[in-house]
């Protein structure tokens, strides 16, 4: 066969490791299985009830997301996504109004016990809306969730009350940092010193009571969303905690192509001098972007809000199936 | 050098020129961030545990160690004398590299002996010895429950906590990892 990969020298195929009999019961899951199965119905009930069309978009692709941090799982000629984000602003650019999509997506090299190289992620997009509506989405999508699977939104999460209503605390990053870290990453941004002061300094103060929403990050660490039109030097990028554990991730959405194609640039740049692999320009993706709405958009980690909910700290107890 | 990524339970690393052992591994990326490496480490040399993350960035250094098979000759008073089976080459240590180890040392016991720097700093035991017990309460005939312990010394003078029918003369066998009494090998 001429297009037979398998025999075609210039494809690379490493050794897939050997599989080993499993010494991990599987029967203990079931329960949390069962949990999980209860969470992803309330999910698409909410959605569906709120008017969003449930959507899927490739999970092999050419270009993913370019992002400092975030490696791709190669597949072929191609990457396994890190997030259906991309090809769902060209559904929101092609009039979409209300989308969502619940699947897996894949980060190389992220094992810990709140990590998993593979694991599925909740995305959802609403047109003329910004990152305010799509918190308002967040809370009572939660609420119906732990109403649905829990009974109730008063949890217990490790021994602590966790209570999803009626309050949400609200903290903007500038706030959080000068508070426990003393100093402010709006006013003078040093990403190093960001990542580590968030993880050693901030995120182990944040209220485990309450959800905390720490929001307007450093216009630098904006990734895909817009500056705040009031306020440039932060964007208008939210981060949702329960229990202490960042649970979401939510953007009013960058809709300037120049923009976003500079940024693409100036991270392909670091990348490629921090000699990590560079993935082409989304150019389809760039090329439509000029069109979406003003759009909020979100991406909640299923895998931890399930954790949440069954009071677990650990994805060992949670995925039967773990590398 | 190490790199951060490199990083994983049991592997041993240097900070500041002191040796240190992972005994807690933990990846973590915040966000969009850089990926975060928290670890629990403890002090080869003094045994302190304390927590320290790197970040993806960090170089982190490689000690320069040697284990070396080592039987034990004798105790001169005060410290303790090894010699390497092979070249006969002699070492002294003190009490305090040994720990409660040196409780549980017998003549011509092998061990293995953990070298930085060409100083040796962590003496490693087979995990279980066989000590003799030279004094306890009288035990309680019949009683074989092992929840209910009592004080009982070894030749050495170290005292564990032994079940009640544990009786002096009995061989018993120490888990030198835990320095906790494992089970009983033979009754007087």
């Amino acid at each position: 066969m001429e297009n037979d990969k398998f025999s075609d020298p210039s494809v690379q195929y490493s050794n897939p490791p050997a599989l080993q009999p499993s010494s991990t019961p599987l029967s203990p899951f079931l329960p949390v299985l069962q949990l999980r199965s209860r969470v992803l119905q309330a999910i698409r009930r909410w959605f569906t009830e709120h008017d969003f069309i449930e959507v899927e978009t490739p999970v092999r692709l050419a270009a993913p997301a370019l992002e400092l941090h975030i490696n791709a799982e190669p597949a072929g000629d191609r990457f396994l996504r890190t997030s259906p984000e991309l090809h769902m602003k060209r559904l929101m650019a092609g009039g979409a109004q209300r989308i969502f999509q619940m699947g897996p997506c894949f980060r190389r090299g992220e094992r810990g016990s709140r990590h998993n190289p593979e694991y599925t992620m909740l995305e959802w997009y609403r047109a003329d809306a910004g990152y305010a509506e799509v918190l308002l989405d967040t809370k009572m999508l939660l609420l119906a969730v732990a109403r649905e699977v829990k009974g109730t939104s008063d949890l217990t999460y490790q021994g602590r009350p966790l209570a999803l209503a009626p309050f949400w605390e609200r903290l903007t990053v500038s706030e959080a940092f000068l508070r426990w870290a003393g100093w402010d990453p709006a006013k003078e941004y040093d990403a190093d010193r960001f990542d580590f002061d968030l993880v050693e300094k901030v995120e182990p103060h944040l209220p485990r009571e309450v959800p905390v929403v720490l929001t307007d990050y450093p216009a630098a660490a904006a990734a895909l969303s817009r500056r705040k039109p009031d306020n440039p030097a932060v964007a208008e990028r939210w981060e949702l905690y329960l229990g202490g554990l960042e649970i979401a991730n939510a953007y009013s959405e960058l809709t300037d192509p120049v923009e976003q194609r500079a940024r693409f640039a100036e991270c392909a740049a670091e990348r490629a001098a921090a000699g990590r692999p560079v993935y082409p320009l989304d150019e389809a993706f760039l090329a439509e972007l000029g069109q979406m709405p003003p759009t909020g958009g979100i991406a909640l980690g299923v895998d931890r809000l399930v954790m949440i909910l069954a009071d677990l700290v650990t994805f060992d107890d949670l995925l039967p199936f773990r590398e | 050098m190490y790199s951060a990524s490199d990083l994983r339970k049991g592997l041993k690393i240097e900070i500041e020129g002191v040796p240190f052992d992972i005994v807690e591994y933990e990846f973590y990326r915040p966000g969009k961030g850089q990926a975060m490496y928290k670890c629990r480490i403890r002090n080869l040399l003094n045994g302190n545990v304390t927590d320290k993350t790197f970040r993806e960035v960090d170089a982190i250094g490689e000690p320069n160690l040697e284990e070396r098979e080592m039987q034990y000759s004798y105790n001169d008073g005060e410290h303790f004398v090894f010699l390497e089976n092979r070249t006969y080459e002699q070492i002294t240590l003190s009490p305090t590299v040994l720990g409660d180890q040196k409780y549980f040392l017998r003549e011509d016991m092998t061990v293995k002996v953990l070298f930085h720097n060409d100083r040796p700093i962590v003496v490693t035991l087979p995990s279980y010895v066989e000590k003799e017990i030279i004094s306890t309460e009288p035990g309680a005939r019949g009683d074989t429950a092992t929840n209910v312990t009592k004080a009982a010394k070894i030749d050495s003078g170290y005292e564990i906590r032994v079940p009640l029918f544990i009786n002096e003369g009995d061989m018993v066998r120490i888990d030198t990892r835990t320095g906790a009494y494992s089970e009983r090998v033979s009754k007087k």
